[in-house]
């Protein structure tokens, strides 16, 4: 993906697998990411295939990431704030139990 | 092959034996019956397993029943161990410990007491477990639990469970209708006329598996059951890595907690939702649920990063002393009665099928049913059909 | 607990029109959204877009400036990012419960209007779960919300959505690598049918049509049409796509693929209810039975905008008016006059025989092939859902119980549709008999310990 206006305001960055990502404000996190070109978000606990957003509308689920911790997070559902840290959600959820 | 075809191919209305109701009961019994060379129909009002027996919390559970169902439970037992045998599938069933939890020493000593209690009786199955024991049966449990009582017994998927059965016995000829609810039965003199979904079927014996709605069944044969139709609700979570392998409520909260093999958690118990047999329907009481939620955290901290996938509810019948109703029709020859296991019959499923096979076919029974008589509602009631 | 005389779920056109109108007769109003700004999908981002973007977007966009600044001036209780996860019922109306910020809350209400908007039709077809595949709505809210739009796609499917993107993209000076539809050029004749150049509205979508088409062919993008055998390439994500079109296989080397087959009507909180579902064969969906006003088989509960039935925005916007009127009447307040509604509602759906007809989905996508995925999140194929149904299962419950599909996070979001749809073709019988998946809250998934912390008033109890 790329961007195709003048950003408005100033930029936000946020960690995705502990690597930098420049997003616009007002960004979901999926947006943010698929315009850094991370190709998948997630890998499936049935078979562990990877997956990206897909609907961008809250209705998929296969854009679930970590946010801060916090497994089963929508990214498309979640807009980016400075300094947030992303993880894919590998399989199974595990989070803070891991 | 769809149902409704297969339906139409091999359309009956006599039979030997009629079933009303097609719960894992009922199911269970037809393919015993049929076993034993009787022909048999079963008749559901919506479809196989749709109620209790497809949507429970699948423990197959000795562990804290009542002594009047050990004998039975320990039949069902039995059973469960050779399921595969039976049905051609394992129904999920896995042998695994079930446990309930102490969370004071005062629980911890009524614990200790029922076991004694039972090994008076002469039954060893259930085993009190202290501080470290419950811990090497539970490493994720909470510090605060002092100890526990465990039964080696375990766990089978409800709904696979109900649909084998119901599979084999139509495999081996019983004829199930679905979508079909009884409206009426009458003698004709010769036979039993169960009037259901506009037909009449006709048999000699009927077998009334009904659940919650068993208490209307039995009225329609003059018999006073009072049966109360609740809601147990359930929540299953997304899937969690693995740390906890056995079944697990606790002695002073209303819990069942149970990790599946892929992960999931199910958390049940006695906490009801609002049911309506009439409608079919059960709804959720979430500030009841809540109260689940926070035992299963109490109990297990690792459950406070769970997240809830779905909750449900389903309908149960439940009777005045919570024991299942099994027997003879105290009123009508060639009725027979298998229902309102107040919630806790999935177990005994597998031994409640022979057990009726055996009333109905060679009129007994070696297992101790006397204290399911259908009968023992009577003395309170007014007379037939008082509802 | 607060008691609202109605609340609003979803603050999308008909969301926001049903909250103004409840707003100027006096009605204590919430409007429940988990977007962070109003306008839902179809204005998505509106209040932020530059000039540039929203010259891009159309004026059919810019419009939705309007009614989201009327909307903000309402004074209604707006509450965004916020998450409707249950309804119950309750005395007097019902409770709603959210997830707002990690906590829940229970909120009352006499009435529901539930304008929780449409989704896209579940396309399931070969590769459709690699990454780079995305649903051609998916691409519109990144061209809205983040002004983003891809290097390199190709368009795929059927429905006015696919053409309007494609000219936007083309505005925006990315056009699509191709567009490949699946309907077949005999359609046209057949849709020819339903047009009645009496009607304006009709009219005007039709020319707006033509407008689209024109630009992509002006911007020489490969358009293939009557497009069959659709499989999307790629191991661990997309590399391109097949296809046999204009009597040959055809294939487009590419990183991305939009599919779109129509919207359908967001069916979660009216099944959630149950309120009555009907087949509505020329949607090939299931719309809830809904009267003039969106009053649904439940009392009290109103049912607007696409979820009623796909419409678009301007009926969506009236029936939430409507909505909101009649419920003022029910609370025995001065509404205004339905009727003009009601004529203008009459003559905005007048299209959708045509559109109906001519964007029918693919029968590939109704009925996909056994190796195909269905159901995403537990990666159940078409031909399992299959062979359930000739070892006995009845229904999509059942399906569901034995394979689990829509037990998933998504909740049947995805697949149920094509689960329905696929036992109906597989058990014969009609897909109203067959039924939808029976929804379970939480309607979307809450963490345990939420749920523990969750604070109840007396008014629940």
């Amino acid at each position: 993906m790329q961007r195709c206006f003048t950003p408005q305001g100033r930029s936000v960055r946020i960690l995705f697998e502990d690597q930098p990502v420049e997003a616009q404000p007002g960004d979901s996190v999926a947006a943010a990411l698929l315009c850094a070109d991370v190709v998948w978000t997630r890998s499936t606990p049935v078979s562990g295939a990877h997956r990206a957003p897909f609907c961008m509308m809250g209705a998929c689920f296969d854009c679930l990431v970590e946010i801060d911790g916090v497994p089963n997070r929508q990214a498309c559902m979640v807009e980016v704030k400075e300094g947030m840290r992303v993880r894919r959600q590998q399989g199974d959820a595990f989070g803070e139990l891991s | 092959m769809t149902a409704n075809r297969l339906g139409r191919r091999r359309y009956r209305r006599e039979a030997d034996l009629i079933v009303i109701g097609g719960g894992l009961q009922g199911c269970a019994t037809a393919l015993f019956a049929v076993r034993r060379g009787l022909s048999v129909i079963v008749l559901e009002k919506d479809s196989v397993g749709r109620h209790a027996s497809g949507v429970n919390a699948g423990g197959v559970r000795r562990l804290g029943r009542d002594p009047a169902e050990i004998g039975l439970s320990d039949r069902a037992m039995a059973l469960w161990r050779i399921i595969a045998e039976i049905v051609d599938d394992d129904c999920g069933f896995k042998t695994l410990p079930h446990v309930k939890v102490a969370e004071t020493d005062a629980e911890l000593e009524t614990l200790v007491e029922r076991a004694a209690t039972l090994r008076g009786m002469g039954y060893e199955h259930e085993q009190v477990v202290g501080r470290s024991a419950l811990r090497r049966l539970l490493p994720a449990v909470a510090d605060h639990c002092v100890g526990g009582l465990t039964s080696l017994d375990g766990y089978a998927i409800p709904w696979t469970t109900t649909a084998a059965f119901r599979r084999k016995a139509e495999a081996e000829g019983v004829l199930f209708r679905e979508g079909t609810a009884v409206s009426s039965v009458a003698s004709d003199g010769a036979a039993w006329c169960v009037t259901a979904g506009g037909a009449i079927f006709r048999a000699a014996r009927i077998l009334n598996c009904a659940g919650a709605w068993g208490g209307q069944i039995a009225a329609m044969v003059g018999d006073h059951i009072p049966i109360k139709a609740i809601a147990p609700m359930m929540i299953v979570t997304q899937r969690l890595p693995p740390f906890c392998d056995a079944v697990v409520g606790t002695v002073g909260q209303p819990l069942s907690f149970k990790q599946m093999p892929n992960g999931t958690v199910l958390i049940g118990g006695a906490r009801l939702g609002h049911a309506d047999a009439e409608a079919g329907s059960a709804d959720l009481r979430f500030d009841e649920l809540r109260r689940s939620a926070k035992t299963a955290i109490a109990v297990f901290p690792i459950m406070r990063g769970a997240t809830i996938q779905r909750c449900w509810s389903g309908i149960e019948g439940r009777t005045p002393d919570r024991l299942p109703v099994i027997g003879r029709s105290p009123r009508s020859e060639g009725v027979f009665h298998a229902f309102g296991f107040s919630a806790h019959g999935f177990q005994l499923g597998p031994a409640v099928g022979e057990i009726m096979t055996e009333l109905i076919a060679n009129g007994s029974t070696q297992t101790s049913i006397h204290a399911f008589e259908p009968a023992r509602f009577e003395c309170v009631a007014n007379g037939p059909g008082d509802h | 607990m607060t008691l609202y005389d109605v609340a609003i779920v979803g603050a999308g056109p008909a969301g926001m029109a049903a909250a103004i109108e409840a707003a100027k007769v006096g009605l204590a109003t919430t409007v429940l959204d988990e977007a962070a700004q109003p306008g839902g999908q179809i204005y998505r981002g509106i209040e932020t877009a530059c000039e540039a973007r929203l010259a891009v977007l159309g004026k059919a966009y810019r419009d939705g400036a309007t009614l989201v600044r009327a909307f903000r001036g309402s004074g209604v209780d707006y509450r965004p990012g916020t998450t409707v996860w249950h309804i119950e019922d309750a005395d007097p109306g019902f409770v709603l419960y959210a997830s707002t910020s990690g906590g829940s809350v229970a909120l009352g209400a006499r009435f529901l209007v539930v304008a929780s908007g449409a989704l896209e039709r579940p396309t399931p077809m070969p590769g459709w779960t690699l990454p780079g595949v995305m649903t051609a709505g998916a691409i519109q809210i990144l061209i809205k919300a983040s002004g983003a739009l891809p290097r390199d796609l190709v368009l795929v499917g059927s429905g006015p959505l696919l053409y309007l993107l494609g000219a936007q993209m083309v505005a925006a000076g990315r056009p699509p690598r191709a567009l490949v539809t699946t309907v077949p050029p005999s359609r046209y004749l057949t849709a020819a049918r339903y047009y009645t150049p009496l009607s304006r509205a009709a009219h005007a979508y039709l020319i707006k049509g033509i407008g689209l088409l024109s630009r992509l062919a002006l911007a020489r993008v490969p358009i293939h049409s009557n497009a069959r055998g659709i499989r999307i390439l790629g191991n661990d994500s997309v590399t391109g796509l097949r296809f046999f079109s204009g009597g040959r296989d055809r294939e487009i080397d590419t990183n991305m693929v939009a599919l779109h087959q129509g919207v359908v009507p967001n069916q979660q909180i009216g099944r959630l209810l149950r309120c009555d579902y009907l087949w509505h064969a020329g949607q090939h969906a299931f719309a809830p039975e809904v009267d003039r006003f969106g009053e649904t088989s439940r009392v009290g509960v109103f049912i607007a905008g696409d979820g009623a039935g796909i419409s678009g925005a301007v009926s969506a916007k009236l029936s939430g008016r409507l909505a909101a009127w009649r419920i003022a009447q029910h609370l025995g307040r001065t509404a205004p006059d339905p009727g003009p509604a009601l004529a203008a509602l009459r003559r905005d759906r007048a299209v959708r025989p045509l559109l109906e007809t001519l964007y029918a989905p693919s029968p590939e996508v109704l009925d996909p092939s056994d190796e195909t995925i269905v159901c995403r999140c537990e990666e159940v194929t078409a031909g399992a859902v299959r062979k359930t149904v000739h070892d006995g299962a009845v229904g999509p419950n059942q399906v569901k119980s034995f394979l689990r599909t829509g037990m998933g996070p998504c909740q049947g979001r995805m697949c149920g549709l094509a689960v329905s749809r696929i036992i109906t073709v597989a058990a014969g019988g009609d897909p109203g008999e067959i039924g939808y998946f029976r929804i379970r809250p939480p309607l979307k998934p809450l963490s345990l310990n939420e749920l523990a912390e969750l604070e109840l008033t007396d008014a629940v109890e």
